[in-house]
């Protein structure tokens, strides 16, 4: 009986070793042991794992596939709906989507799909995926903003209709946030994601870095000069939140953004990088998020002790449970249910400590969680050389404040309908620049669906 | 890749470099900046905007040798190229949307410190091209650190200049020069921006506090992407926090911490980094 089979494990690096590089934790399922995991799939009739899949990728058909050993095909079925299956697979939250509703997971584990994924798309990247005929352009440009998931996903469906896109990146590397955010023993830049990207450049899809949208050029500039008929903004998620506590300007006070951007972008945990970062003997993360997670396992990488500092319960806590676990195991340390109140410096004006305070969970908030109160009298002192807040972000002004016609909401997210299109003929727009902080598979599916929405726009317009 | 079309010696370890960036060169606007790496393996710089011209599609940097990642920079030579070029980033200074009429009614003082001459040429050129005559002082070390004065002698009204040694013009720095200028020879300005040291802009704007001059400066601060990302930029402006990449880099000085923002830009000077164990204590980055 197949639901009989176990979950089957995946082989990781050793806790204790890995806390020390920067080396990819999970080493991934071999043939054999994605085999015996797809083996476990029921092929439901009803696939609740598809419905709750954000960009809907065909999950019982590929794992089918994968089981009958045609691994082209099984690559081939993912990229009907994603363009980024190395990525998604390590780094989707799929306890909350496909894994969450697998239908062996009422009773027991769910069938391992995120690790299937990745098996799938690294097996692509290794021995390159089904040829897909080449698409004869359609004569229409349109310009992406941002590279990140959102773009990439956005640039690579519009390529497959036959569009000729350009995305406009303002770093120096390509990628957005699986550049600059997420760490290397997460998420392998030169393995993965330059591969994962180097697949949406064989589609014929454009790329310029260093040209930052609002600055460099305008959206005005692009569809007026330029010639783009339609342009999709995923920019992302923008400037980074601090908490207005006393302290926060201290030297060794600085934003996640800040901290993993020296890390990943400019590799400064390299003995051989100009760039350079410091954790000194502890290092206190405030916030709860995949960022936060990020953000803690660098420092303790880095050599630091390293503490998470969370308002709320653990149960609360907003990141990938499979985060939380890797960075208990890698000796994280969890100071749930507390909140700082103030960052206490020295003389020179580094920072020497958190004095925080303990935290009760009091009656649900509009987010449903239940909100924390803090415990009175129960101030105390955490001792550490580096404070890194990852609070989440607010959107980036630029692109709003240059461009004519496009409206933000309240908080300053453009806003799009569910389409993505915003308030200006022709402008799309998708992934964290919209929602605020979310995650690389919702900023994919929303990617996805202004691609659909601009290939209606464009011949709505030249019929 | 970004062509380095001219590369100048201007003063010990200062270099200028002209670069093809049509782009950056087609919107760039005096008081903004662009990031540069020289090489694949360099740090983002933030640099300066010292000249730019549309219609070649060039843009001027100037580049003062300090670390290890402007080493490599400036160890590049004429016909290479700039890995990166990204820009043009920050708000234009904010005299570039006032009416030149009102601007021409308005007597201006640029004071220039060491590197601090290169962003104010671009400012002091284009007041000059919108009919606004300026006064311009630049301090330097020495006669050999001065830099851009000929090219600024051209477009300012008056060019003061002065040296700590007295090798050269006034003996003594740009704040002893601007209050000689006030009190001793009759001048009187009702707006004065200051770009250089922060130190310097720090003791300029306490003079010009006591004169009740209005007093613009330029802040160059830690940066990481430029686009407001990393928040490495943050400076209390009247204590509210404020990235200079996007807020700035030009702020009203009477509301700048400086002190703060100068403990801030020593940050990765005062303690070895974990991550390569090199001391970085007096390499001036």
């Amino acid at each position: 009986m197949a639901n009989k089979i176990p979950r089957v494990p995946v082989r990781e690096q050793d806790p204790q070793i890995r806390a020390t590089n920067f080396e990819e934790v999970c080493y991934g399922y071999d043939l054999n042991e994605a085999q015996l995991e797809a083996s476990r799939c029921l092929n439901c009739k009803n696939p609740q794992c598809m419905a709750h899949c954000p960009v809907s990728v065909k999950i019982p058909n590929f794992i089918a596939r994968l089981l009958e050993g045609d691994l082209a095909g099984a690559a081939g079925v993912i990229a009907e709906d994603s363009s980024l299956p190395s990525v998604c697979g390590r780094v989707c939250p799929q306890e909350a989507q496909c894994e969450g509703a697998c239908v062996l997971g009422i009773k027991g584990e769910p069938v391992a799909i995120g690790k299937l994924e990745r098996f799938v798309g690294d097996w692509e990247l290794e021995h390159g995926g089904a040829k897909r005929p080449s698409v004869a352009s359609n004569g229409h440009k349109v310009a992406v903003i941002g590279s990140g998931p959102s773009g990439l996903a956005c640039a690579a469906d519009l390529a497959k209709l036959g569009y000729e896109v350009t995305v406009f990146e303002a770093l120096h590397k390509l990628g957005g946030v699986l550049q600059y955010g997420i760490p290397e023993f997460r998420l392998p830049k030169d393995k993965v994601v330059a591969r994962e990207i180097e697949k949406v450049k064989a589609l014929g899809v454009r790329f310029e870095t260093d040209t930052i949208v609002g600055r460099t050029v305008t959206i005005d500039s692009l569809m007026c000069d330029e010639g783009f008929e339609a342009v999709f903004v995923g920019s992302g998620a923008g400037l980074p939140k601090f908490m207005g506590i006393p302290g926060e300007n201290l030297n060794g006070v600085l934003s996640a953004n800040e901290f993993l951007t020296r890390n990943n972008l400019m590799k400064a945990y390299l003995e051989e990088s100009d760039t350079p970062v410091y954790v000194g003997e502890r290092t206190v993360v405030v916030g709860g998020g995949n960022v936060a997670m990020d953000a803690v396992r660098t420092a303790k990488r880095l050599g630091a002790d390293a503490y998470i500092v969370y308002r709320r319960s653990e149960a609360e806590l907003p990141a990938r449970q499979e985060e939380v676990h890797h960075a208990k195991e890698e000796g994280v340390k969890f100071e749930m249910l507390v909140n700082p109140l103030e960052i206490i410096g020295d003389e020179e004006g580094w920072v020497k400590g958190v004095r925080c305070i303990r935290m009760e969970l009091g009656e649900p908030d509009e987010s449903g969680r239940r909100s924390p109160k803090a415990v009175s009298g129960s101030e105390f002192e955490i001792p550490c050389d580096t404070v890194i807040m990852s609070l989440g972000t607010s959107p980036n002004p630029l692109i709003a404040s240059t461009t004519e016609g496009i409206q933000t909401t309240r908080w300053g997210g453009l806003i799009a309908n569910d389409e993505g299109a915003t308030t200006r003929e022709g402008v799309f727009a998708g992934g964290d620049a919209v929602t605020g902080a979310a995650t690389v598979i919702l900023a994919m599916g929303a990617g996805r669906k202004a691609a659909a929405a601009i290939d209606a726009y464009i011949k709505g317009k030249t019929e | 890749m970004f062509r380095i079309i001219e590369k100048r010696l201007l003063a010990p370890d200062i270099w200028l470099m002209n670069v093809e960036a049509s782009r950056v060169a087609k919107a760039a606007q005096p008081g903004q900046f662009v990031i540069v790496r020289g090489t694949d393996d360099g740090e983002r710089i933030p640099l300066t905007i010292a000249d730019y011209d549309r219609e070649k599609g060039t843009v001027c940097i100037v580049i003062q040798a300090v670390g290890a990642s402007t080493r490599k920079m400036v160890a590049l030579e004429e016909g290479g190229a700039l890995a990166d070029f990204a820009g043009p980033l920050g708000q234009p200074s904010e005299f570039i949307h006032e009416d030149p009429e009102a601007l021409r009614a308005r007597r201006f003082l640029f004071i220039a410190g060491g590197v601090g001459a290169a962003p104010v040429y671009p400012q002091v050129k284009w007041l000059h091209e919108h009919g606004v005559q300026v006064d311009v002082i630049v301090g330097a070390r020495s006669r050999e650190m001065l830099i851009i004065t000929e090219e600024l002698r051209k477009v300012a009204g008056n060019l003061y200049i002065s040296t700590d040694d007295g090798s050269e013009g006034f003996h003594g720095n740009v704040t002893a020069l601007m209050k000689e200028l006030i009190d001793n020879r009759g001048k009187r300005y009702d707006e004065v921006v200051t770009i250089g040291p922060m130190i310097m802009m720090k003791f300029v704007s306490l003079a010009t506090r006591e004169y009740g001059i209005r007093t613009i400066a330029s802040l160059n601060t830690l940066m990481i992407d430029g686009t407001g990302m990393c928040g490495a930029c943050r400076v209390s402006i009247g204590g509210k926090m404020k990235f200079a990449c996007v807020d700035g880099p030009e702020f009203d000085a009477s509301l700048i911490d400086f002190d703060e923002a100068m403990r801030r830009q020593r940050m990765y000077k005062t303690k070895e980094t974990v991550a390569d164990h090199r001391c970085r204590i007096g390499r001036g980055e």
